[in-house]
């Protein structure tokens, strides 16, 4: 994985609750084994325009497809972004259209952890800050870029005032180093291996 | 003496499974169980090999095909999805390269996977079962851990038999009292979550409890556990007791004789301390709940089918106003109309949610000397194979299909885009799943979350209809 340290760009606001991975990545769009090219399916129902089903043009309403947004590697939303399938494409369509960093006012369980193992940083944060960050980027995307530091846990907006954010101190040295959890993991194999022999004798109805 | 410490069923079994507590307050917990799906464990299982990782233990580790795989009779490895043939294929080859247990297509004890990993007695009480599918919630009605992850934990999961996380806070769900007629799980969980939100659970294991689950059927506790996770529930659970005993007893992967009798008595002992704490408990009055069905496109959007459509000015923030206004306008709807008596074109009765025996009983039950209205299309997917073979033991296929229902084959099938179908654009659809959310079930399909009985009633009155005045005809 690609260290992750500091990260500069445009963003867009989707100020609605509840976005679940079914909207970013709808399953008729998980059309291959593999983690890359799905950046295409990112958003498929609200990004592009359909004659029954069939794709047929861009729809230019869509906040992504605004030329305001152009080159957009942060997005804003509100509460719960991310709830519903656990299918980790939502992540890899958001990391191959180019997403670095998403600021909500909650994530799904499940879509946040695979967020960190992507490089893409989840940031919770309350109601008041999402709505300051609003109000400083969104009139001019282009020239109000939201500057986001990991090291430092800051988010920095056009007026130059730091807002700072939260992020498990495990998470934040995975993702600054770009180190694989499982290797990090593997360093506990004889942990592993002597609870699975204590376990084999306490709980032996629980190993086949 | 040192006081002991009153702990929760869900303290039990993680504190049992911790390997190592880290510096960060995260641990390293023991996995007795994977579980993958073609969709998410395909791709798993070959990034895993590319990374150069073996499974660590095969013997824990299972597989089925739900997720891609055609419904329809007389199916095989294509399917009407662009890709799916390479995802069947893939895991399939996967699963025989790392020395997994596949319930592949044709076996006779395949189906989706929260399904058989009960029937077959792989989950059992007290265990940690860990599957790359956000329902995997569903198993904590046998006593465990069902912990839904994505597909780089799962890679985690398979190489290490551990995932890392921290213990969740808990939260306990109280149903108190009698059901009233005509009231399912299904209604007391949609209830649950439209009284406290899709978020309402964010970051809590929930426990239910309470007069109404210990006199809950086994099937109905699965039901009410699935829909944790619709909850934002890190994951559900309910204390085992005698019901679940006696279901897994001489199952295919339950333990036999002595060994039986010393997990049933170490089972007993699994159930929150009368004196624990939880960070957060709620208590429903089970006779309040109506029979509940969705109006919008999270599972919150929902009210007792005799009630209308909520009006805007009732949402709590502008978010949620943007939400309800952006579903209201998807669904077709209007704010402050009644929901009962929309005319639909869709009946769908299947998923990990509501495919089981009891499921498609009670919509038989109903369905019996009826035929489906004109104009709708009805599907009814039994969750698995041995679902299917008993129901048609009963009779039951020939009910469904003299109905005008499609008898399909174990599997996902239309609670999304599984085998490459979906509903027609704009249809209005009533169904036994789990998600409503915008495009699901189809391109602009719009999705209503009800009880099956509700799905067979609606399907035959040819419009949402409520239960109860189906069953006093």
């Amino acid at each position: 994985m690609k260290p992750f340290e500091q990260h500069i760009g445009v963003c867009a606001d989707i100020p609605i609750n509840n976005v679940d991975t079914d909207q970013i990545i709808p399953s008729r769009e998980m059309n291959r084994v593999s983690k890359q090219g799905l950046g295409e399916g990112l958003f498929a129902g609200w990004r592009y325009l359909y004659e029954g089903t069939e794709k047929v043009g861009e729809n230019s309403e869509f906040v992504l497809n605004k030329p305001a947004f152009a080159n957009t590697s942060i997005l804003l939303s509100a509460q719960n972004f991310g709830c519903g399938s656990s299918r980790e494409h939502a992540v890899w369509a958001l990391r191959d259209f180019g997403i670095r960093v998403i600021i909500a006012e909650s994530f799904g369980r499940i879509f946040k952890n695979n967020c960190a193992r992507n490089g893409i940083l989840a940031i919770p944060l309350a109601p008041e800050s999402i709505r300051h960050l609003r109000e400083q980027t969104q009139h001019d995307p282009q020239t109000c870029l939201l500057s986001v530091d990991l090291a430092q846990l800051t988010i920095t907006t056009p007026d130059g005032n730091p807002l700072s954010f939260d992020m498990p101190t495990f998470d934040r040295e995975m993702l600054l180093k770009g180190l694989d959890y499982i290797d990090y993991t593997l360093q506990f194999e004889s942990d592993i291996e002597s609870f699975i022999k204590e376990d084999s004798n306490s709980r032996p109805w629980a190993h086949l | 003496m040192q006081k002991r410490v009153s702990t929760t069923l869900f303290d039990k079994i993680w504190d049992s499974h911790v390997v190592k507590s880290l510096p960060d307050g995260s641990a390293l917990v023991y996995l007795d169980r994977v579980f993958l799906h073609e969709r998410t464990g395909s791709v798993a299982l070959e990034s895993l090999k590319a990374a150069d990782h073996a499974v660590k233990n095969p013997r824990h580790a299972f597989a089925t095909m739900d997720h891609i795989v055609d419904t329809l009779p007389g199916r095989g490895d294509k399917t009407l999805m662009p890709g799916g043939e390479n995802y069947i294929r893939t895991m399939r080859r996967a699963s025989n390269e790392a020395n997994l247990t596949l319930f592949d297509i044709h076996h006779q004890d395949h189906g989706i996977a929260h399904l058989i990993s009960a029937e077959q007695a792989i989950t059992l009480p007290g265990l940690v079962v860990a599957c790359p599918d956000s329902h995997t919630c569903t198993l904590g009605a046998l006593g465990a851990i069902g912990w839904g992850i994505g597909t780089s934990d799962c890679e985690h999961a398979l190489a290490t038999q551990t995932l890392r996380g921290t213990k969740p806070k808990q939260m306990r769900v109280c149903f108190e009292g009698d059901l009233p007629p005509g009231v399912t799980a299904k209604d007391m969980i949609l209830h649950l979550i439209a009284k406290y939100t899709a978020s309402g659970a964010a970051g809590h294991a929930v426990e239910f409890a309470g007069s109404t689950i210990e006199h809950l059927p086994l099937e109905a506790r699965f039901t009410l556990c699935n829909m944790a996770v619709e909850f934002s529930a890190f994951t559900g659970i309910i204390a085992p007791d005698q019901v679940v005993f006696d279901y897994l007893q001489n199952r295919n992967y339950a333990p036999k004789g002595e060994l039986w009798e010393k997990a049933e008595a170490h089972w007993r002992e699994l159930k929150s301390d009368s004196d624990a704490v939880f960070d957060r408990e709620i208590v429903i009055k089970s006779e309040a709940i109506a029979p509940t069905i969705t109006w919008g496109t999270s599972p919150q959007h929902a009210i007792p089918v005799d009630g209308k459509v909520p009006a805007l000015n009732e949402a709590v923030d502008e978010n949620e106003r943007a939400a309800m206004k952006v579903a209201l306008d998807y669904m077709g709807l209007n704010p402050g109309q009644p929901i009962e008596g929309l005319p639909i074109q869709g009946a769908f009765i299947g998923s990990c949610t509501n495919s089981r025996l009891s499921d498609l009983r009670a919509a038989a039950s109903i369905l019996n000397n009826h035929r489906v209205a004109p104009g709708v299309r009805a599907i009814c997917t039994p969750g698995s194979a041995q679902v299917k073979r008993a129901a048609e033991q009963e009779g039951l296929d020939q009910i469904f299909l003299e109905a005008g229902f499609e008898w399909r084959e174990p599997g996902c099938s239309l609670c999304f885009f599984a085998g490459g179908e979906s509903f027609g654009i704009e249809e209005r659809v009533i169904t036994s799943t789990n998600r409503n959310f915008r495009g699901r079930q189809g391109r602009k399909t719009r999705s209503h979350l009800a009880s099956p009985a509700a799905v067979a009633a609606s399907a035959i009155a040819g419009e949402i209809v409520d239960v109860r005045k189906v069953n006093g005809r």
